[in-house]
């Protein structure tokens, strides 16, 4: 079932901090992964897979390099569950 | 029956659902084999996750092959999940960015790459030889070491180096009716392929090259020779390096 933009943005936002330690509210939509959140490649693989799990969705390693900000990875989950 | 019914199997090198290894425990379940996966560090959250895709969930033993303690306690760890070991698979592989630029690599990148992606063959099978009994198959995966390709540079010396650490193996853990052989595929698009500067150099000309085709996205086959190996069907073979290629190894142009 799809879900809200602002419930994947939560949910995101849990795998994220469980990763790196971030607080949850610093995961915001506009927040570039690399660039805002310092999040390097390896730690991007277990937030994909981990997303994958959580979200029912897949994101192919193709797409993954197109995930550059919050709102890009909650935009492209949303789209893969409707 | 399936080819691997009742064995257990050490997998190591389950990164992502691409990786070759993935698909080689894929296959193993499928034929029979019970099986546990190695990771280490960061990577460890990424595997155990990704087991869960795979028929059965296996356990995930910590295993670093270049940390002397995760091997010298690997045997005991693997004795609270199995009580011997049938078969292990090596694929695991690490050189540092340095040692992608032949004249420009240092020792360090170099060393480094020998020990974690040649020697690693070494320790990993003395770490599991305890368990090991007769009949046992070791198999690693290389990249035919028999040429200088595009961008490999210290890796292709490092897989240089693996390949003849196989043929020592054979001839040392022969008398012990254990075997050692390497399946050499082709390229294939996983994250360590992925990893490499310049790799779509090998993709863009295989596929042309090779008399079957070559496809860089599907591990199968590689993984199918994989557990064949480590089956029982390959009983008086060691020592070899099957080409999963799709022929180009054959090939003059």
């Amino acid at each position: 079932m799809a879900q809200s933009e602002q419930e994947i943005l939560a949910g995101l936002a849990d795998i994220v901090n469980e990763e790196t330690g971030l607080d949850t509210a610093s995961v915001e939509m506009d927040k570039s992964f690399t660039d805002d959140l310092d999040i390097d490649s390896l730690s991007m693989m277990t937030i994909v897979v981990n997303a994958e799990e959580k979200f029912g969705v897949r994101i192919p390693d193709s797409e993954v390099k197109n995930l550059k900000t919050v709102r890009d990875a909650v935009t492209f989950i949303g789209g893969a569950q409707s | 029956m399936g080819i691997l019914e009742g064995k257990n199997l050490l997998v190591t090198g389950v990164l992502m659902d691409s990786s070759i290894a993935f698909h080689v425990a894929k296959i193993a379940q499928e034929q029979g084999a019970n099986v546990v996966l190695t990771s280490f560090g960061r990577t460890m959250r990424i595997t155990q996750t990704i087991a869960k895709r795979l028929p059965e969930t296996p356990q995930v033993l910590e295993l670093d092959v270049t940390d002397s303690e995760h091997l010298d306690s690997l045997a005991e760890r693997l004795s609270a999940h199995v009580d011997h070991l049938d078969g292990v698979l090596h694929s695991i592989g690490f050189a540092p960015q340095g040692a992608f630029n032949f004249m420009e690599g240092t020792w360090d990148d170099v060393s480094t790459a020998l020990h974690a992606s040649a020697y690693s063959l070494k320790s990993l099978s003395t770490a599991a030889l305890p368990l090991l009994g007769e009949g046992g198959s070791i198999v690693g995966l290389t990249f035919d070491a028999k040429f200088a390709w595009p961008v490999y540079d210290w890796m292709g010396v490092a897989k240089a180096a693996f390949e003849s650490t196989s043929r020592y193996l054979a001839r040392d853990l022969g008398p012990k009716q254990v075997r050692c052989n390497l399946v050499a595929a082709g390229p294939i698009r996983t994250t360590a392929a992925k990893s490499i500067p310049g790799f779509e150099q090998f993709e863009e000309t295989w596929d042309k090259r090779a008399p079957l085709g070559w496809n860089v996205n599907d591990p199968v086959p590689a993984a199918k020779a994989c557990a064949a190996l480590l089956s029982d069907w390959f009983p008086a073979t060691t020592g070899e390096i099957v080409h999963v290629d799709g022929g180009v190894h054959a090939m003059g142009q």
